[in-house]
């Protein structure tokens, strides 16, 4: 991993020599890239100050019991697909939705965040306001089913987060996608 | 709810940087039918200023000119005594070499330890000098100092101004990590503005050239920012409910108009610089994004899919009606006005693939001047003969200059990384 920052921070307490001109003084840096908690997000994958998984020997529930991540429940299926453009949710995911609807309804003080995202093809602007109508989509029917306002949050992340880096259909299909995250695992 | 919950920042504030890690090379890959040829003798001395990595001047010049596609450099044989703006110039000679304009100079040492540098302009056809110029510089200007040269003769010799003093910004994706960049239109002095692990897109400089209005995703959601060239300080310019995003400069600088989910689907709405004054312009259930002013400050084009569709339409900046601009195809975003006002750079889906095209408002005709497949983020050079985007090449993302009549092709790449969202920056007085 390219660890700029540091060079740049080195050079910049070397007091190296600048190459800027009196018209064009040097662009200031500012370094955000510490500032992101490990793990805190979809972007953290990859970050090297992951950390550590421990194992929790001292009880509690068994991970099986939380139908959240039980493969056989409708509620572990967090994806929506979409057609390129398109916003409008497919049959097919109705149940999925519906099921999302009851547990928001059934446990009031769940929070849900609800990421839209799109393809890479097009404008990146016009794919942040397609993915926030893809998010909003969700959350819409969320909310006539009967979850609260204040349970579900929509954003966008447009085309910025492919979940497939590729460039060809295969990927392009994967990534026109809302996700249905709950807290703890955005 | 937590969701958003900014991080709790313990920003890295680096007052300098050096930026020489992975500059932009280019590569031009066609070039225009009739360039003029051009002599660009070695200036008498200039290897006086070759110290410190220093390319020199004149080779400088004769780089900035050839990349432009608009000039051939004439191949100048090593000449005793070496010419400089004061010799007596042999036009048959140059003639001979087959060049219609030449550069002679030199650079001389003064007694502050700067130096001098001074040029003159000849049409070898005419037998006539054009005018010349004497600048002077230390050893760190060398690169500036030859783009102004570069600039001089581009605009003697074609009536338009020369962008080679002009700065870009796009943003490099290496691995998980963000970087917004500037650097010099030739890819020299590369420069980090902001570094993040999360997004950041749609880099746009203000018309004066010290500030870059930007989107970044750092607290985990589209935010406007304003971060001026010369401070390492960000100012939240929109954080509302929902995704801010799509920042233009109004031509005076005083006001950005942006795109905002706060109130439903994506409007378009203006704004101080400071985040004051916030006044909503469209009131559409579509999508409203991508706004962009015209030059003369009366239009604001933007990306709509009101009528079933993205295509291109236009309002009065104040508010009011919108005008459909975009007809043909069924995906047409990203406006882009010429600097001049008579044309429209935009991204069109042409068969499946995604080009930059040209359209000319006045007579309607338009005119895709790429040969690529995901073309994303138009942007005219300040003098608008080129227009610089980002596409994908290889599996790479990588920024291409093309001209504007289409026949002058540039492609800058980076080492490593991906390459995308480039803004050309203003001319610099």
């Amino acid at each position: 991993m390219k660890r700029i920052c540091t060079i740049l921070l080195a050079a910049a307490l070397a007091g190296c020599a600048t190459t800027e001109t009196a018209t064009q003084p040097p662009a200031a840096v500012e370094d955000r890239a510490g500032t992101t908690k490990p793990g805190a997000g979809p972007g953290a994958s990859g970050v090297p100050e992951k950390p550590v998984t421990g194992v929790d020997l001292t009880g509690g529930k068994p991970a099986g019991a939380d139908p959240l991540k039980d493969p056989s429940s409708p509620l572990s299926m967090r994806s929506i697909y979409y057609d390129f453009d398109k916003y409008d949710i497919k049959d097919e995911y109705k149940p999925v939705i519906e099921a999302h609807a009851r547990y928001l309804r059934e446990n009031g003080g769940v929070k849900m965040l609800i990421q839209g995202n799109t393809d890479e093809r097009g404008s990146r602007e016009y794919n942040i306001a397609l993915g926030q109508r893809r998010a909003e989509s969700v959350k819409k029917m969320l909310l006539l089913l009967g979850a609260r306002e204040e349970q579900v949050e929509a954003v966008s992340l447009g085309e910025e987060k492919p979940k497939e880096t590729g460039h060809g259909e295969e990927a392009w299909t994967r990534n026109r996608r809302s996700d249905m995250l709950y807290a703890g695992e955005y | 709810m937590s969701v958003m919950r900014p991080l709790i920042a313990a920003l890295l504030l680096l007052a300098a940087a050096c930026g020489a890690h992975a500059q932009l090379s280019i590569e031009i890959t066609g070039a225009g039918a009739q360039r003029i040829p051009v002599a660009i003798a070695p200036l008498a001395g200039e290897g006086a200023l070759l110290d410190g990595g220093n390319a020199a001047i004149s080779a400088i010049v004769r780089a900035d000119l050839e990349r432009s596609g608009l000039f051939r450099a004439v191949d100048v044989p090593r000449l005793i005594p070496q010419p400089t703006e004061s010799s007596t110039v042999n036009y048959a000679e140059w003639r001979s070499r087959l060049a219609d304009a030449l550069v002679l100079g030199s650079v001389s040492g003064r007694p502050d330890g700067r130096f001098e540098v001074r040029f003159r302009l000849y049409d070898v056809v005419k037998q006539a000098a054009l005018g010349g110029v004497a600048y002077t510089l230390t050893r760190e200007q060398v690169r500036a100092t030859a783009h102004r040269i570069a600039d001089y003769v581009y605009e003697k010799l074609t009536g338009e101004k020369g962008v080679f003093s002009t700065r870009i910004a796009y943003v490099v994706k290496r691995g998980e990590r963000f970087e917004l960049q500037i650097a010099d239109a030739d890819g020299a002095n590369e420069q980090a503005m902001l570094v993040s692990n999360e997004p950041i897109i749609s880099p746009v400089w203000s018309p004066d050239g010290r500030r870059i209005a930007y989107v970044s995703f750092q607290n985990k959601k589209p935010i406007v920012y304003v971060q001026d060239v010369q401070v390492p300080k960000q100012r939240i310019v929109a954080n509302f409910k929902g995704s801010n995003s799509a920042p233009a400069w109004s031509p005076d600088g005083a006001r950005l108009a942006v795109a905002l989910t706060r109130d439903g689907s994506s409007q378009l709405y203006l704004i101080d610089p400071d985040g004051g004054n916030l006044r909503r312009l469209t009131n559409s259930f579509a999508i409203d994004t991508e706004p962009f002013f015209s030059p003369d400050g009366r239009w604001i084009y933007f990306t709509s899919d009101r009528g079933g569709s993205p295509q291109i339409y236009r309002m009065p900046s104040t508010g009011g009606e919108a005008q459909r601009v975009t007809f043909e195809g069924g995906y047409n975003v990203s406006p882009r006005v010429s600097p001049d006002g008579r044309s429209l750079a935009y991204v069109t889906r042409n068969g499946g693939r995604f080009q930059v095209a040209l359209l000319d408002l006045g007579t309607r005709q338009s005119l895709v001047l790429t040969d690529s497949d995901l073309d994303e983020s138009p942007s005219f050079a300040p003098n608008g003969r080129q227009i610089l985007l980002a596409t994908i090449l290889n599996g790479r993302g990588v920024l291409t200059a093309v001209s504007s009549d289409g026949r002058v092709k540039q492609r800058l790449t980076l080492s490593a990384g991906d390459v995308r969202e480039p803004s050309w920056g203003p001319l610099i007085p």
